[in-house]
């Protein structure tokens, strides 16, 4: 579904990213580790093309992407949650979502009102509060719903369980789960590995900008070494 | 006062709101989504005026064909916007924020001469609206029935927009996308369609603000400088991007210089004061008093941090080797025209222009560029020096020598008092306040004909016996130009000019690390005023003659223009800047009626093709080549 081959990104001249590949396959969540300052968030937007890659190839369902304006990687159905949530606080609740809408897509599932009143019952409450007068949970959950309504087939989140109360950190989770019983494959990117290990399947570690760990979510759970080494703080 | 009179007076201001309004509300929504400053917003008001001056003239001798025509020229004028949009400010929507304002301001100088090719230089008064060309009788006063229009009509716009803002889909985006476009784009969202859109709707309600003008003030060229300046006033006032806060700024300050024409002239402790004679610079005054009290404007919301991760610029280089000799060399031709130069004595004089320019540029750029203060009222300083000189001179007797020498301290007090309030802002709000500080130095300069001669100015401002000759004056002018330019230089390559980059390039680092970057800030906009007053000075004695026209805001362009056409960001781009901008504007100027739209078009080509201005282009040039060798 999405793969990225050997990516190098730069702000201004400082190198960020080094040779990062990694994959997400159709209904699969996938979760990339790494501390603060590791890299996580420029994959993102790299994957997104909030920041251009310099070298290497993102390809998603089958296009090449890494060229390509962030909003027409968005219509290809590629959906990015951002770390700083980046509501629009001027906005209601609905008109947060109506910015997101985009026209449904064969073979994803599609996203209206209702559908998202139900995955979050705290927003359903409140069509018409303004973004900017919402708590950090709920503006959590405003931004993933928001980009739910681009009915995308793949979303990248980042860090949906930062700075946000325990209670909302499982409401988090159990969204996750239930996008992905609804088929939607996620990239997650997470410094909480407790959290990780109750939603996603496989995992990567990054670290310095370069992946240092790649594989399944039980045999990170088994490797103390990994863990250790670039997870503990 | 009767309340008779004050009610019409209120209704006037009423009248005048709306206008003001129509013309500001499309620059603060261009604003507000794409974050371009758009200087050519009053250009399009002009053509407006214009266009529909020549519809009406053909279709609007019924209701039908006059409202017809307002309508027309409002799209007119809104597709033109669009067209603009598509074939020029897609291609800067990444450049840094000067170069957006230098191409717009390229397009003011190409629309007004189309307008002078099109319409002549002539004032156009078209006619008055069909049904409306009457008075009502208002407590027995007479009050126009079109002005009584215009009062409804303002809120109409307002309403409708508001309505579209919060009703459509197109009007959510734009709200969106004012508070964070990337995020927009980065939901799907197609920026450039949006942006084109935008800049259509705002220069159609610019035009449509124009063409409602047409029976009240005649067509004229001056309309666009007018035009632009009072609605960055009114889109400052009300903080940038806020629709309702344009309305509001519109409605204060219509209302204010109305009643200040409704209080007329008053006496306390035995003074006459005319209060209507405040009308030319109120809403500067209310724009600094604003912008003093509530940095963002009335409704203003801090825009989201600009995410744009443009390159971090290179820090200024000392001149190496070769730049020296080639400095020293040019220097020498200096020093040696007015002995080559006898056979042209105008080579003289135009150098002497060339030079204060270089000045004038050189000490803007000071702050402009390592200081990241974007004045945009630096003539303020020029003409406080040149005032100085002169009213030393003819007020006070002053030996010329004094004059010169002393003048230039009544810039430096002005730049004292005016930087104190600047350097407090940044970015937009910055230059603006520069320019209303400008505004408000110049209608003083105007108005005040008792000490500065009103708008006759001061005459009579020769210099000394021993500089009469041009060839000694130019030397004079020589030796302080190379003086204060060489002392800006040593300025900007110690300590203090790291410390002012430090404190633009990451205030917060700096204030962390121990530098006061207020008082850098500050010291440097006096450093520059001062500077600026020695090439006022200057500038006073070679013509002999000062007028306000020195201090008006066309010179403050000017400086722009120049240190923008050099290249902001090296130490030379002022100084190749102003000269070939002096240069330029002499030599075509003299030969080709059209030369704005000249000047123009090649700032358009400089900035899509040099974006580093031309000594900066140079440079890279340079570079390259000792890379590649
Ligand atoms: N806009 C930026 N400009 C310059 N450096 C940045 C910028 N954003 C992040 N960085 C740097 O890039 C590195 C990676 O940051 P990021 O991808 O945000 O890490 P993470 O999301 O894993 O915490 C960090 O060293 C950070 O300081
Ligand atoms: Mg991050």
């Amino acid at each position: 579904m999405l793969k990225l081959k050997d990516i190098h990104a730069y702000y201004g001249q400082a190198h960020i990213l080094a040779d990062v590949s990694l994959e997400v396959n159709a209904g699969e969540v996938v979760v990339l580790l790494g501390r603060n300052g590791a890299g996580k968030s420029t994959t993102m937007k790299s994957i997104i093309g909030l920041v251009k890659p310099a070298k290497g190839e993102v390809t998603f369902q089958g296009a090449r992407i890494e060229q390509m304006a962030p909003y027409k990687i968005a219509r290809l159905g590629l959906g990015y949650v951002p770390e700083e949530r980046r509501i629009f606080t001027e906005l209601t609740v609905l008109e947060n979502l109506e910015v997101g809408r985009q026209a449904p897509r064969a073979g994803v599932p599609t996203w209206d009102w209702d559908k998202i009143a139900r995955l979050f019952p705290n927003l359903g409450e409140m069509p018409q509060r303004p973004g900017g007068r919402m708590s950090g949970g709920e503006q959590q959950m405003l931004t993933i719903a928001r980009t739910l309504m681009g009915n995308p087939a793949c979303i990248l989140l980042d860090e949906p369980s930062e700075g946000v109360a325990p209670v909302i950190v499982d409401q988090m989770a159990a969204a996750i789960l239930e996008l992905k019983s609804q088929g939607v494959a996620i990239l997650l990117s997470e410094q909480n590995l407790h959290f990780a290990a109750e939603v996603a399947d496989r995992a990567y570690i990054i670290e310095k900008g370069r992946i240092r760990f790649s594989g399944t979510m039980a045999e990170l759970e088994a490797d103390a070494e990994a863990q250790q080494q670039y997870l503990a703080v | 006062m009767s309340v008779d009179a004050l009610l019409v007076q209120f209704l006037n201001g009423l009248a005048g709101a709306s206008t003001l309004f129509l013309l500001a509300v499309g620059l603060s929504l261009i604003f507000g989504v794409t974050r371009i400053v758009n200087f050519a917003h009053g250009s399009f008001y002009m053509l407006g005026i214009y266009i529909a001056y020549s519809l009406t003239a053909r279709i609007g001798g019924s209701v039908l064909g006059f409202w017809g025509s307002v309508v027309l020229a409002a799209l007119a004028v809104g597709l033109l916007g669009v067209i603009v949009e598509c074939l020029l400010l897609r291609r800067i929507y990444r450049a840094p924020e000067l170069f957006q304002l230098l191409a717009t301001f390229a397009l003011v100088l190409i629309a007004r001469d189309a307008a002078l090719a099109i319409w002549g230089p002539e004032d156009l008064l078209g006619p008055r609206a069909p049904g409306l060309k009457g008075a009502v009788e208002i407590l027995g006063r007479q009050f126009p029935q079109y002005d009584l229009a215009l009062i409804f009509i303002g809120p109409a716009v307002l309403g409708a927009l508001w309505w579209m803002l919060t009703r459509t889909r197109f009007g959510v985006l734009i709200r969106a996308a004012t508070e964070d476009r990337e995020m927009v784009g980065a939901l799907g969202v197609n920026q450039a369609w949006l942006f084109t859109a935008v800049f259509g709707l705002g220069t159609l309600l610019a035009g449509l603000g124009g063409a409602l003008q047409g029976p009240r003030e005649p067509a004229n060229l001056g309309l666009d400088l007018m035009g632009i300046g009072d609605a960055f006033v009114v889109v400052v006032v009300g903080g940038m991007g806020s629709i309702p806060g344009a309305f509001l700024a519109a409605l204060i300050i219509a209302e204010i210089k109305a009643l200040c024409i409704a209080i007329g002239t008053v006496h306390v402790f035995g003074f006459d004061f005319s209060f209507s004679k405040l009308t030319l610079v109120v809403e500067f005054l209310v724009m600094a008093v604003v912008l003093i009290w509530k940095p963002l404007g009335l409704l203003g919301k801090p825009s989201a941090a600009s995410r744009n991760s443009s390159a971090v610029e290179a820090p200024l280089a000392p001149p190496d080797k070769a730049a020296k000799i080639f400095g020293y060399a040019v220097l020498v031709l200096l020093l040696l025209l007015p002995v080559v130069g006898q056979m042209f004595p105008y080579a003289v004089v135009l150098m002497i222009d060339i030079l204060v320019a270089v000045l004038f540029a050189a000490s803007l750029h000071f702050i402009m560029g390592p200081g990241g203060m974007h004045s945009f009222g630096h003539a303020a300083y020029f003409g406080l020096g040149a005032y100085g000189a002169g009213l030393l001179m003819k007020q006070f007797s002053m030996p010329m020598e004094a004059a010169l020498g002393l003048g230039p301290l009544l810039a430096a007090a002005g730049a004292l008092l005016f930087g104190w309030f600047c350097v407090r802002l940044s970015g937009v709000y910055l230059a603006m306040l520069t320019l209303a500080f400008a505004q408000i130095v110049w209608s003083i300069a105007f108005q005040w004909d008792e000490v500065t001669g009103g708008s006759n100015g001061i005459i009579g401002l020769w210099p000394a016996e021993w500089l009469n000759q041009k060839a000694a004056y130019y030397y004079l002018t020589l030796a302080l130009t190379v003086g204060g330019v060489l002392f800006l230089w040593r300025v900007l390559l110690a300590p203090f000019g790291y410390a002012l980059r430090a404190g633009r390039d990451s205030p917060l680092r700096a204030d962390a690390i121990g530098i006061n970057v207020f008082n850098y800030q500050w010291m440097a906009f006096v450093l520059a005023g001062t500077v600026c007053g020695v090439a006022g000075s200057l500038f006073a004695f070679s013509k002999g003659t000062i007028a306000p026209d020195v201090i008006h805001v066309g010179r403050s362009i000017d400086g722009l223009v120049m240190v923008l056409l050099g290249g902001v960001q090296t130490l030379a781009g002022p100084v190749v800047g102003a000269a070939l901008f002096t240069w330029l504007q002499d030599a075509v100027a003299r030969e080709f009626q059209y030369w704005r739209a000249a000047l123009g078009v090649a700032i358009l080509l400089l900035v899509m093709v040099f974006p580093l201005g031309v000594a900066g282009s140079v440079k890279r040039l340079l570079r390259r080549r000792e890379v590649a060798a």
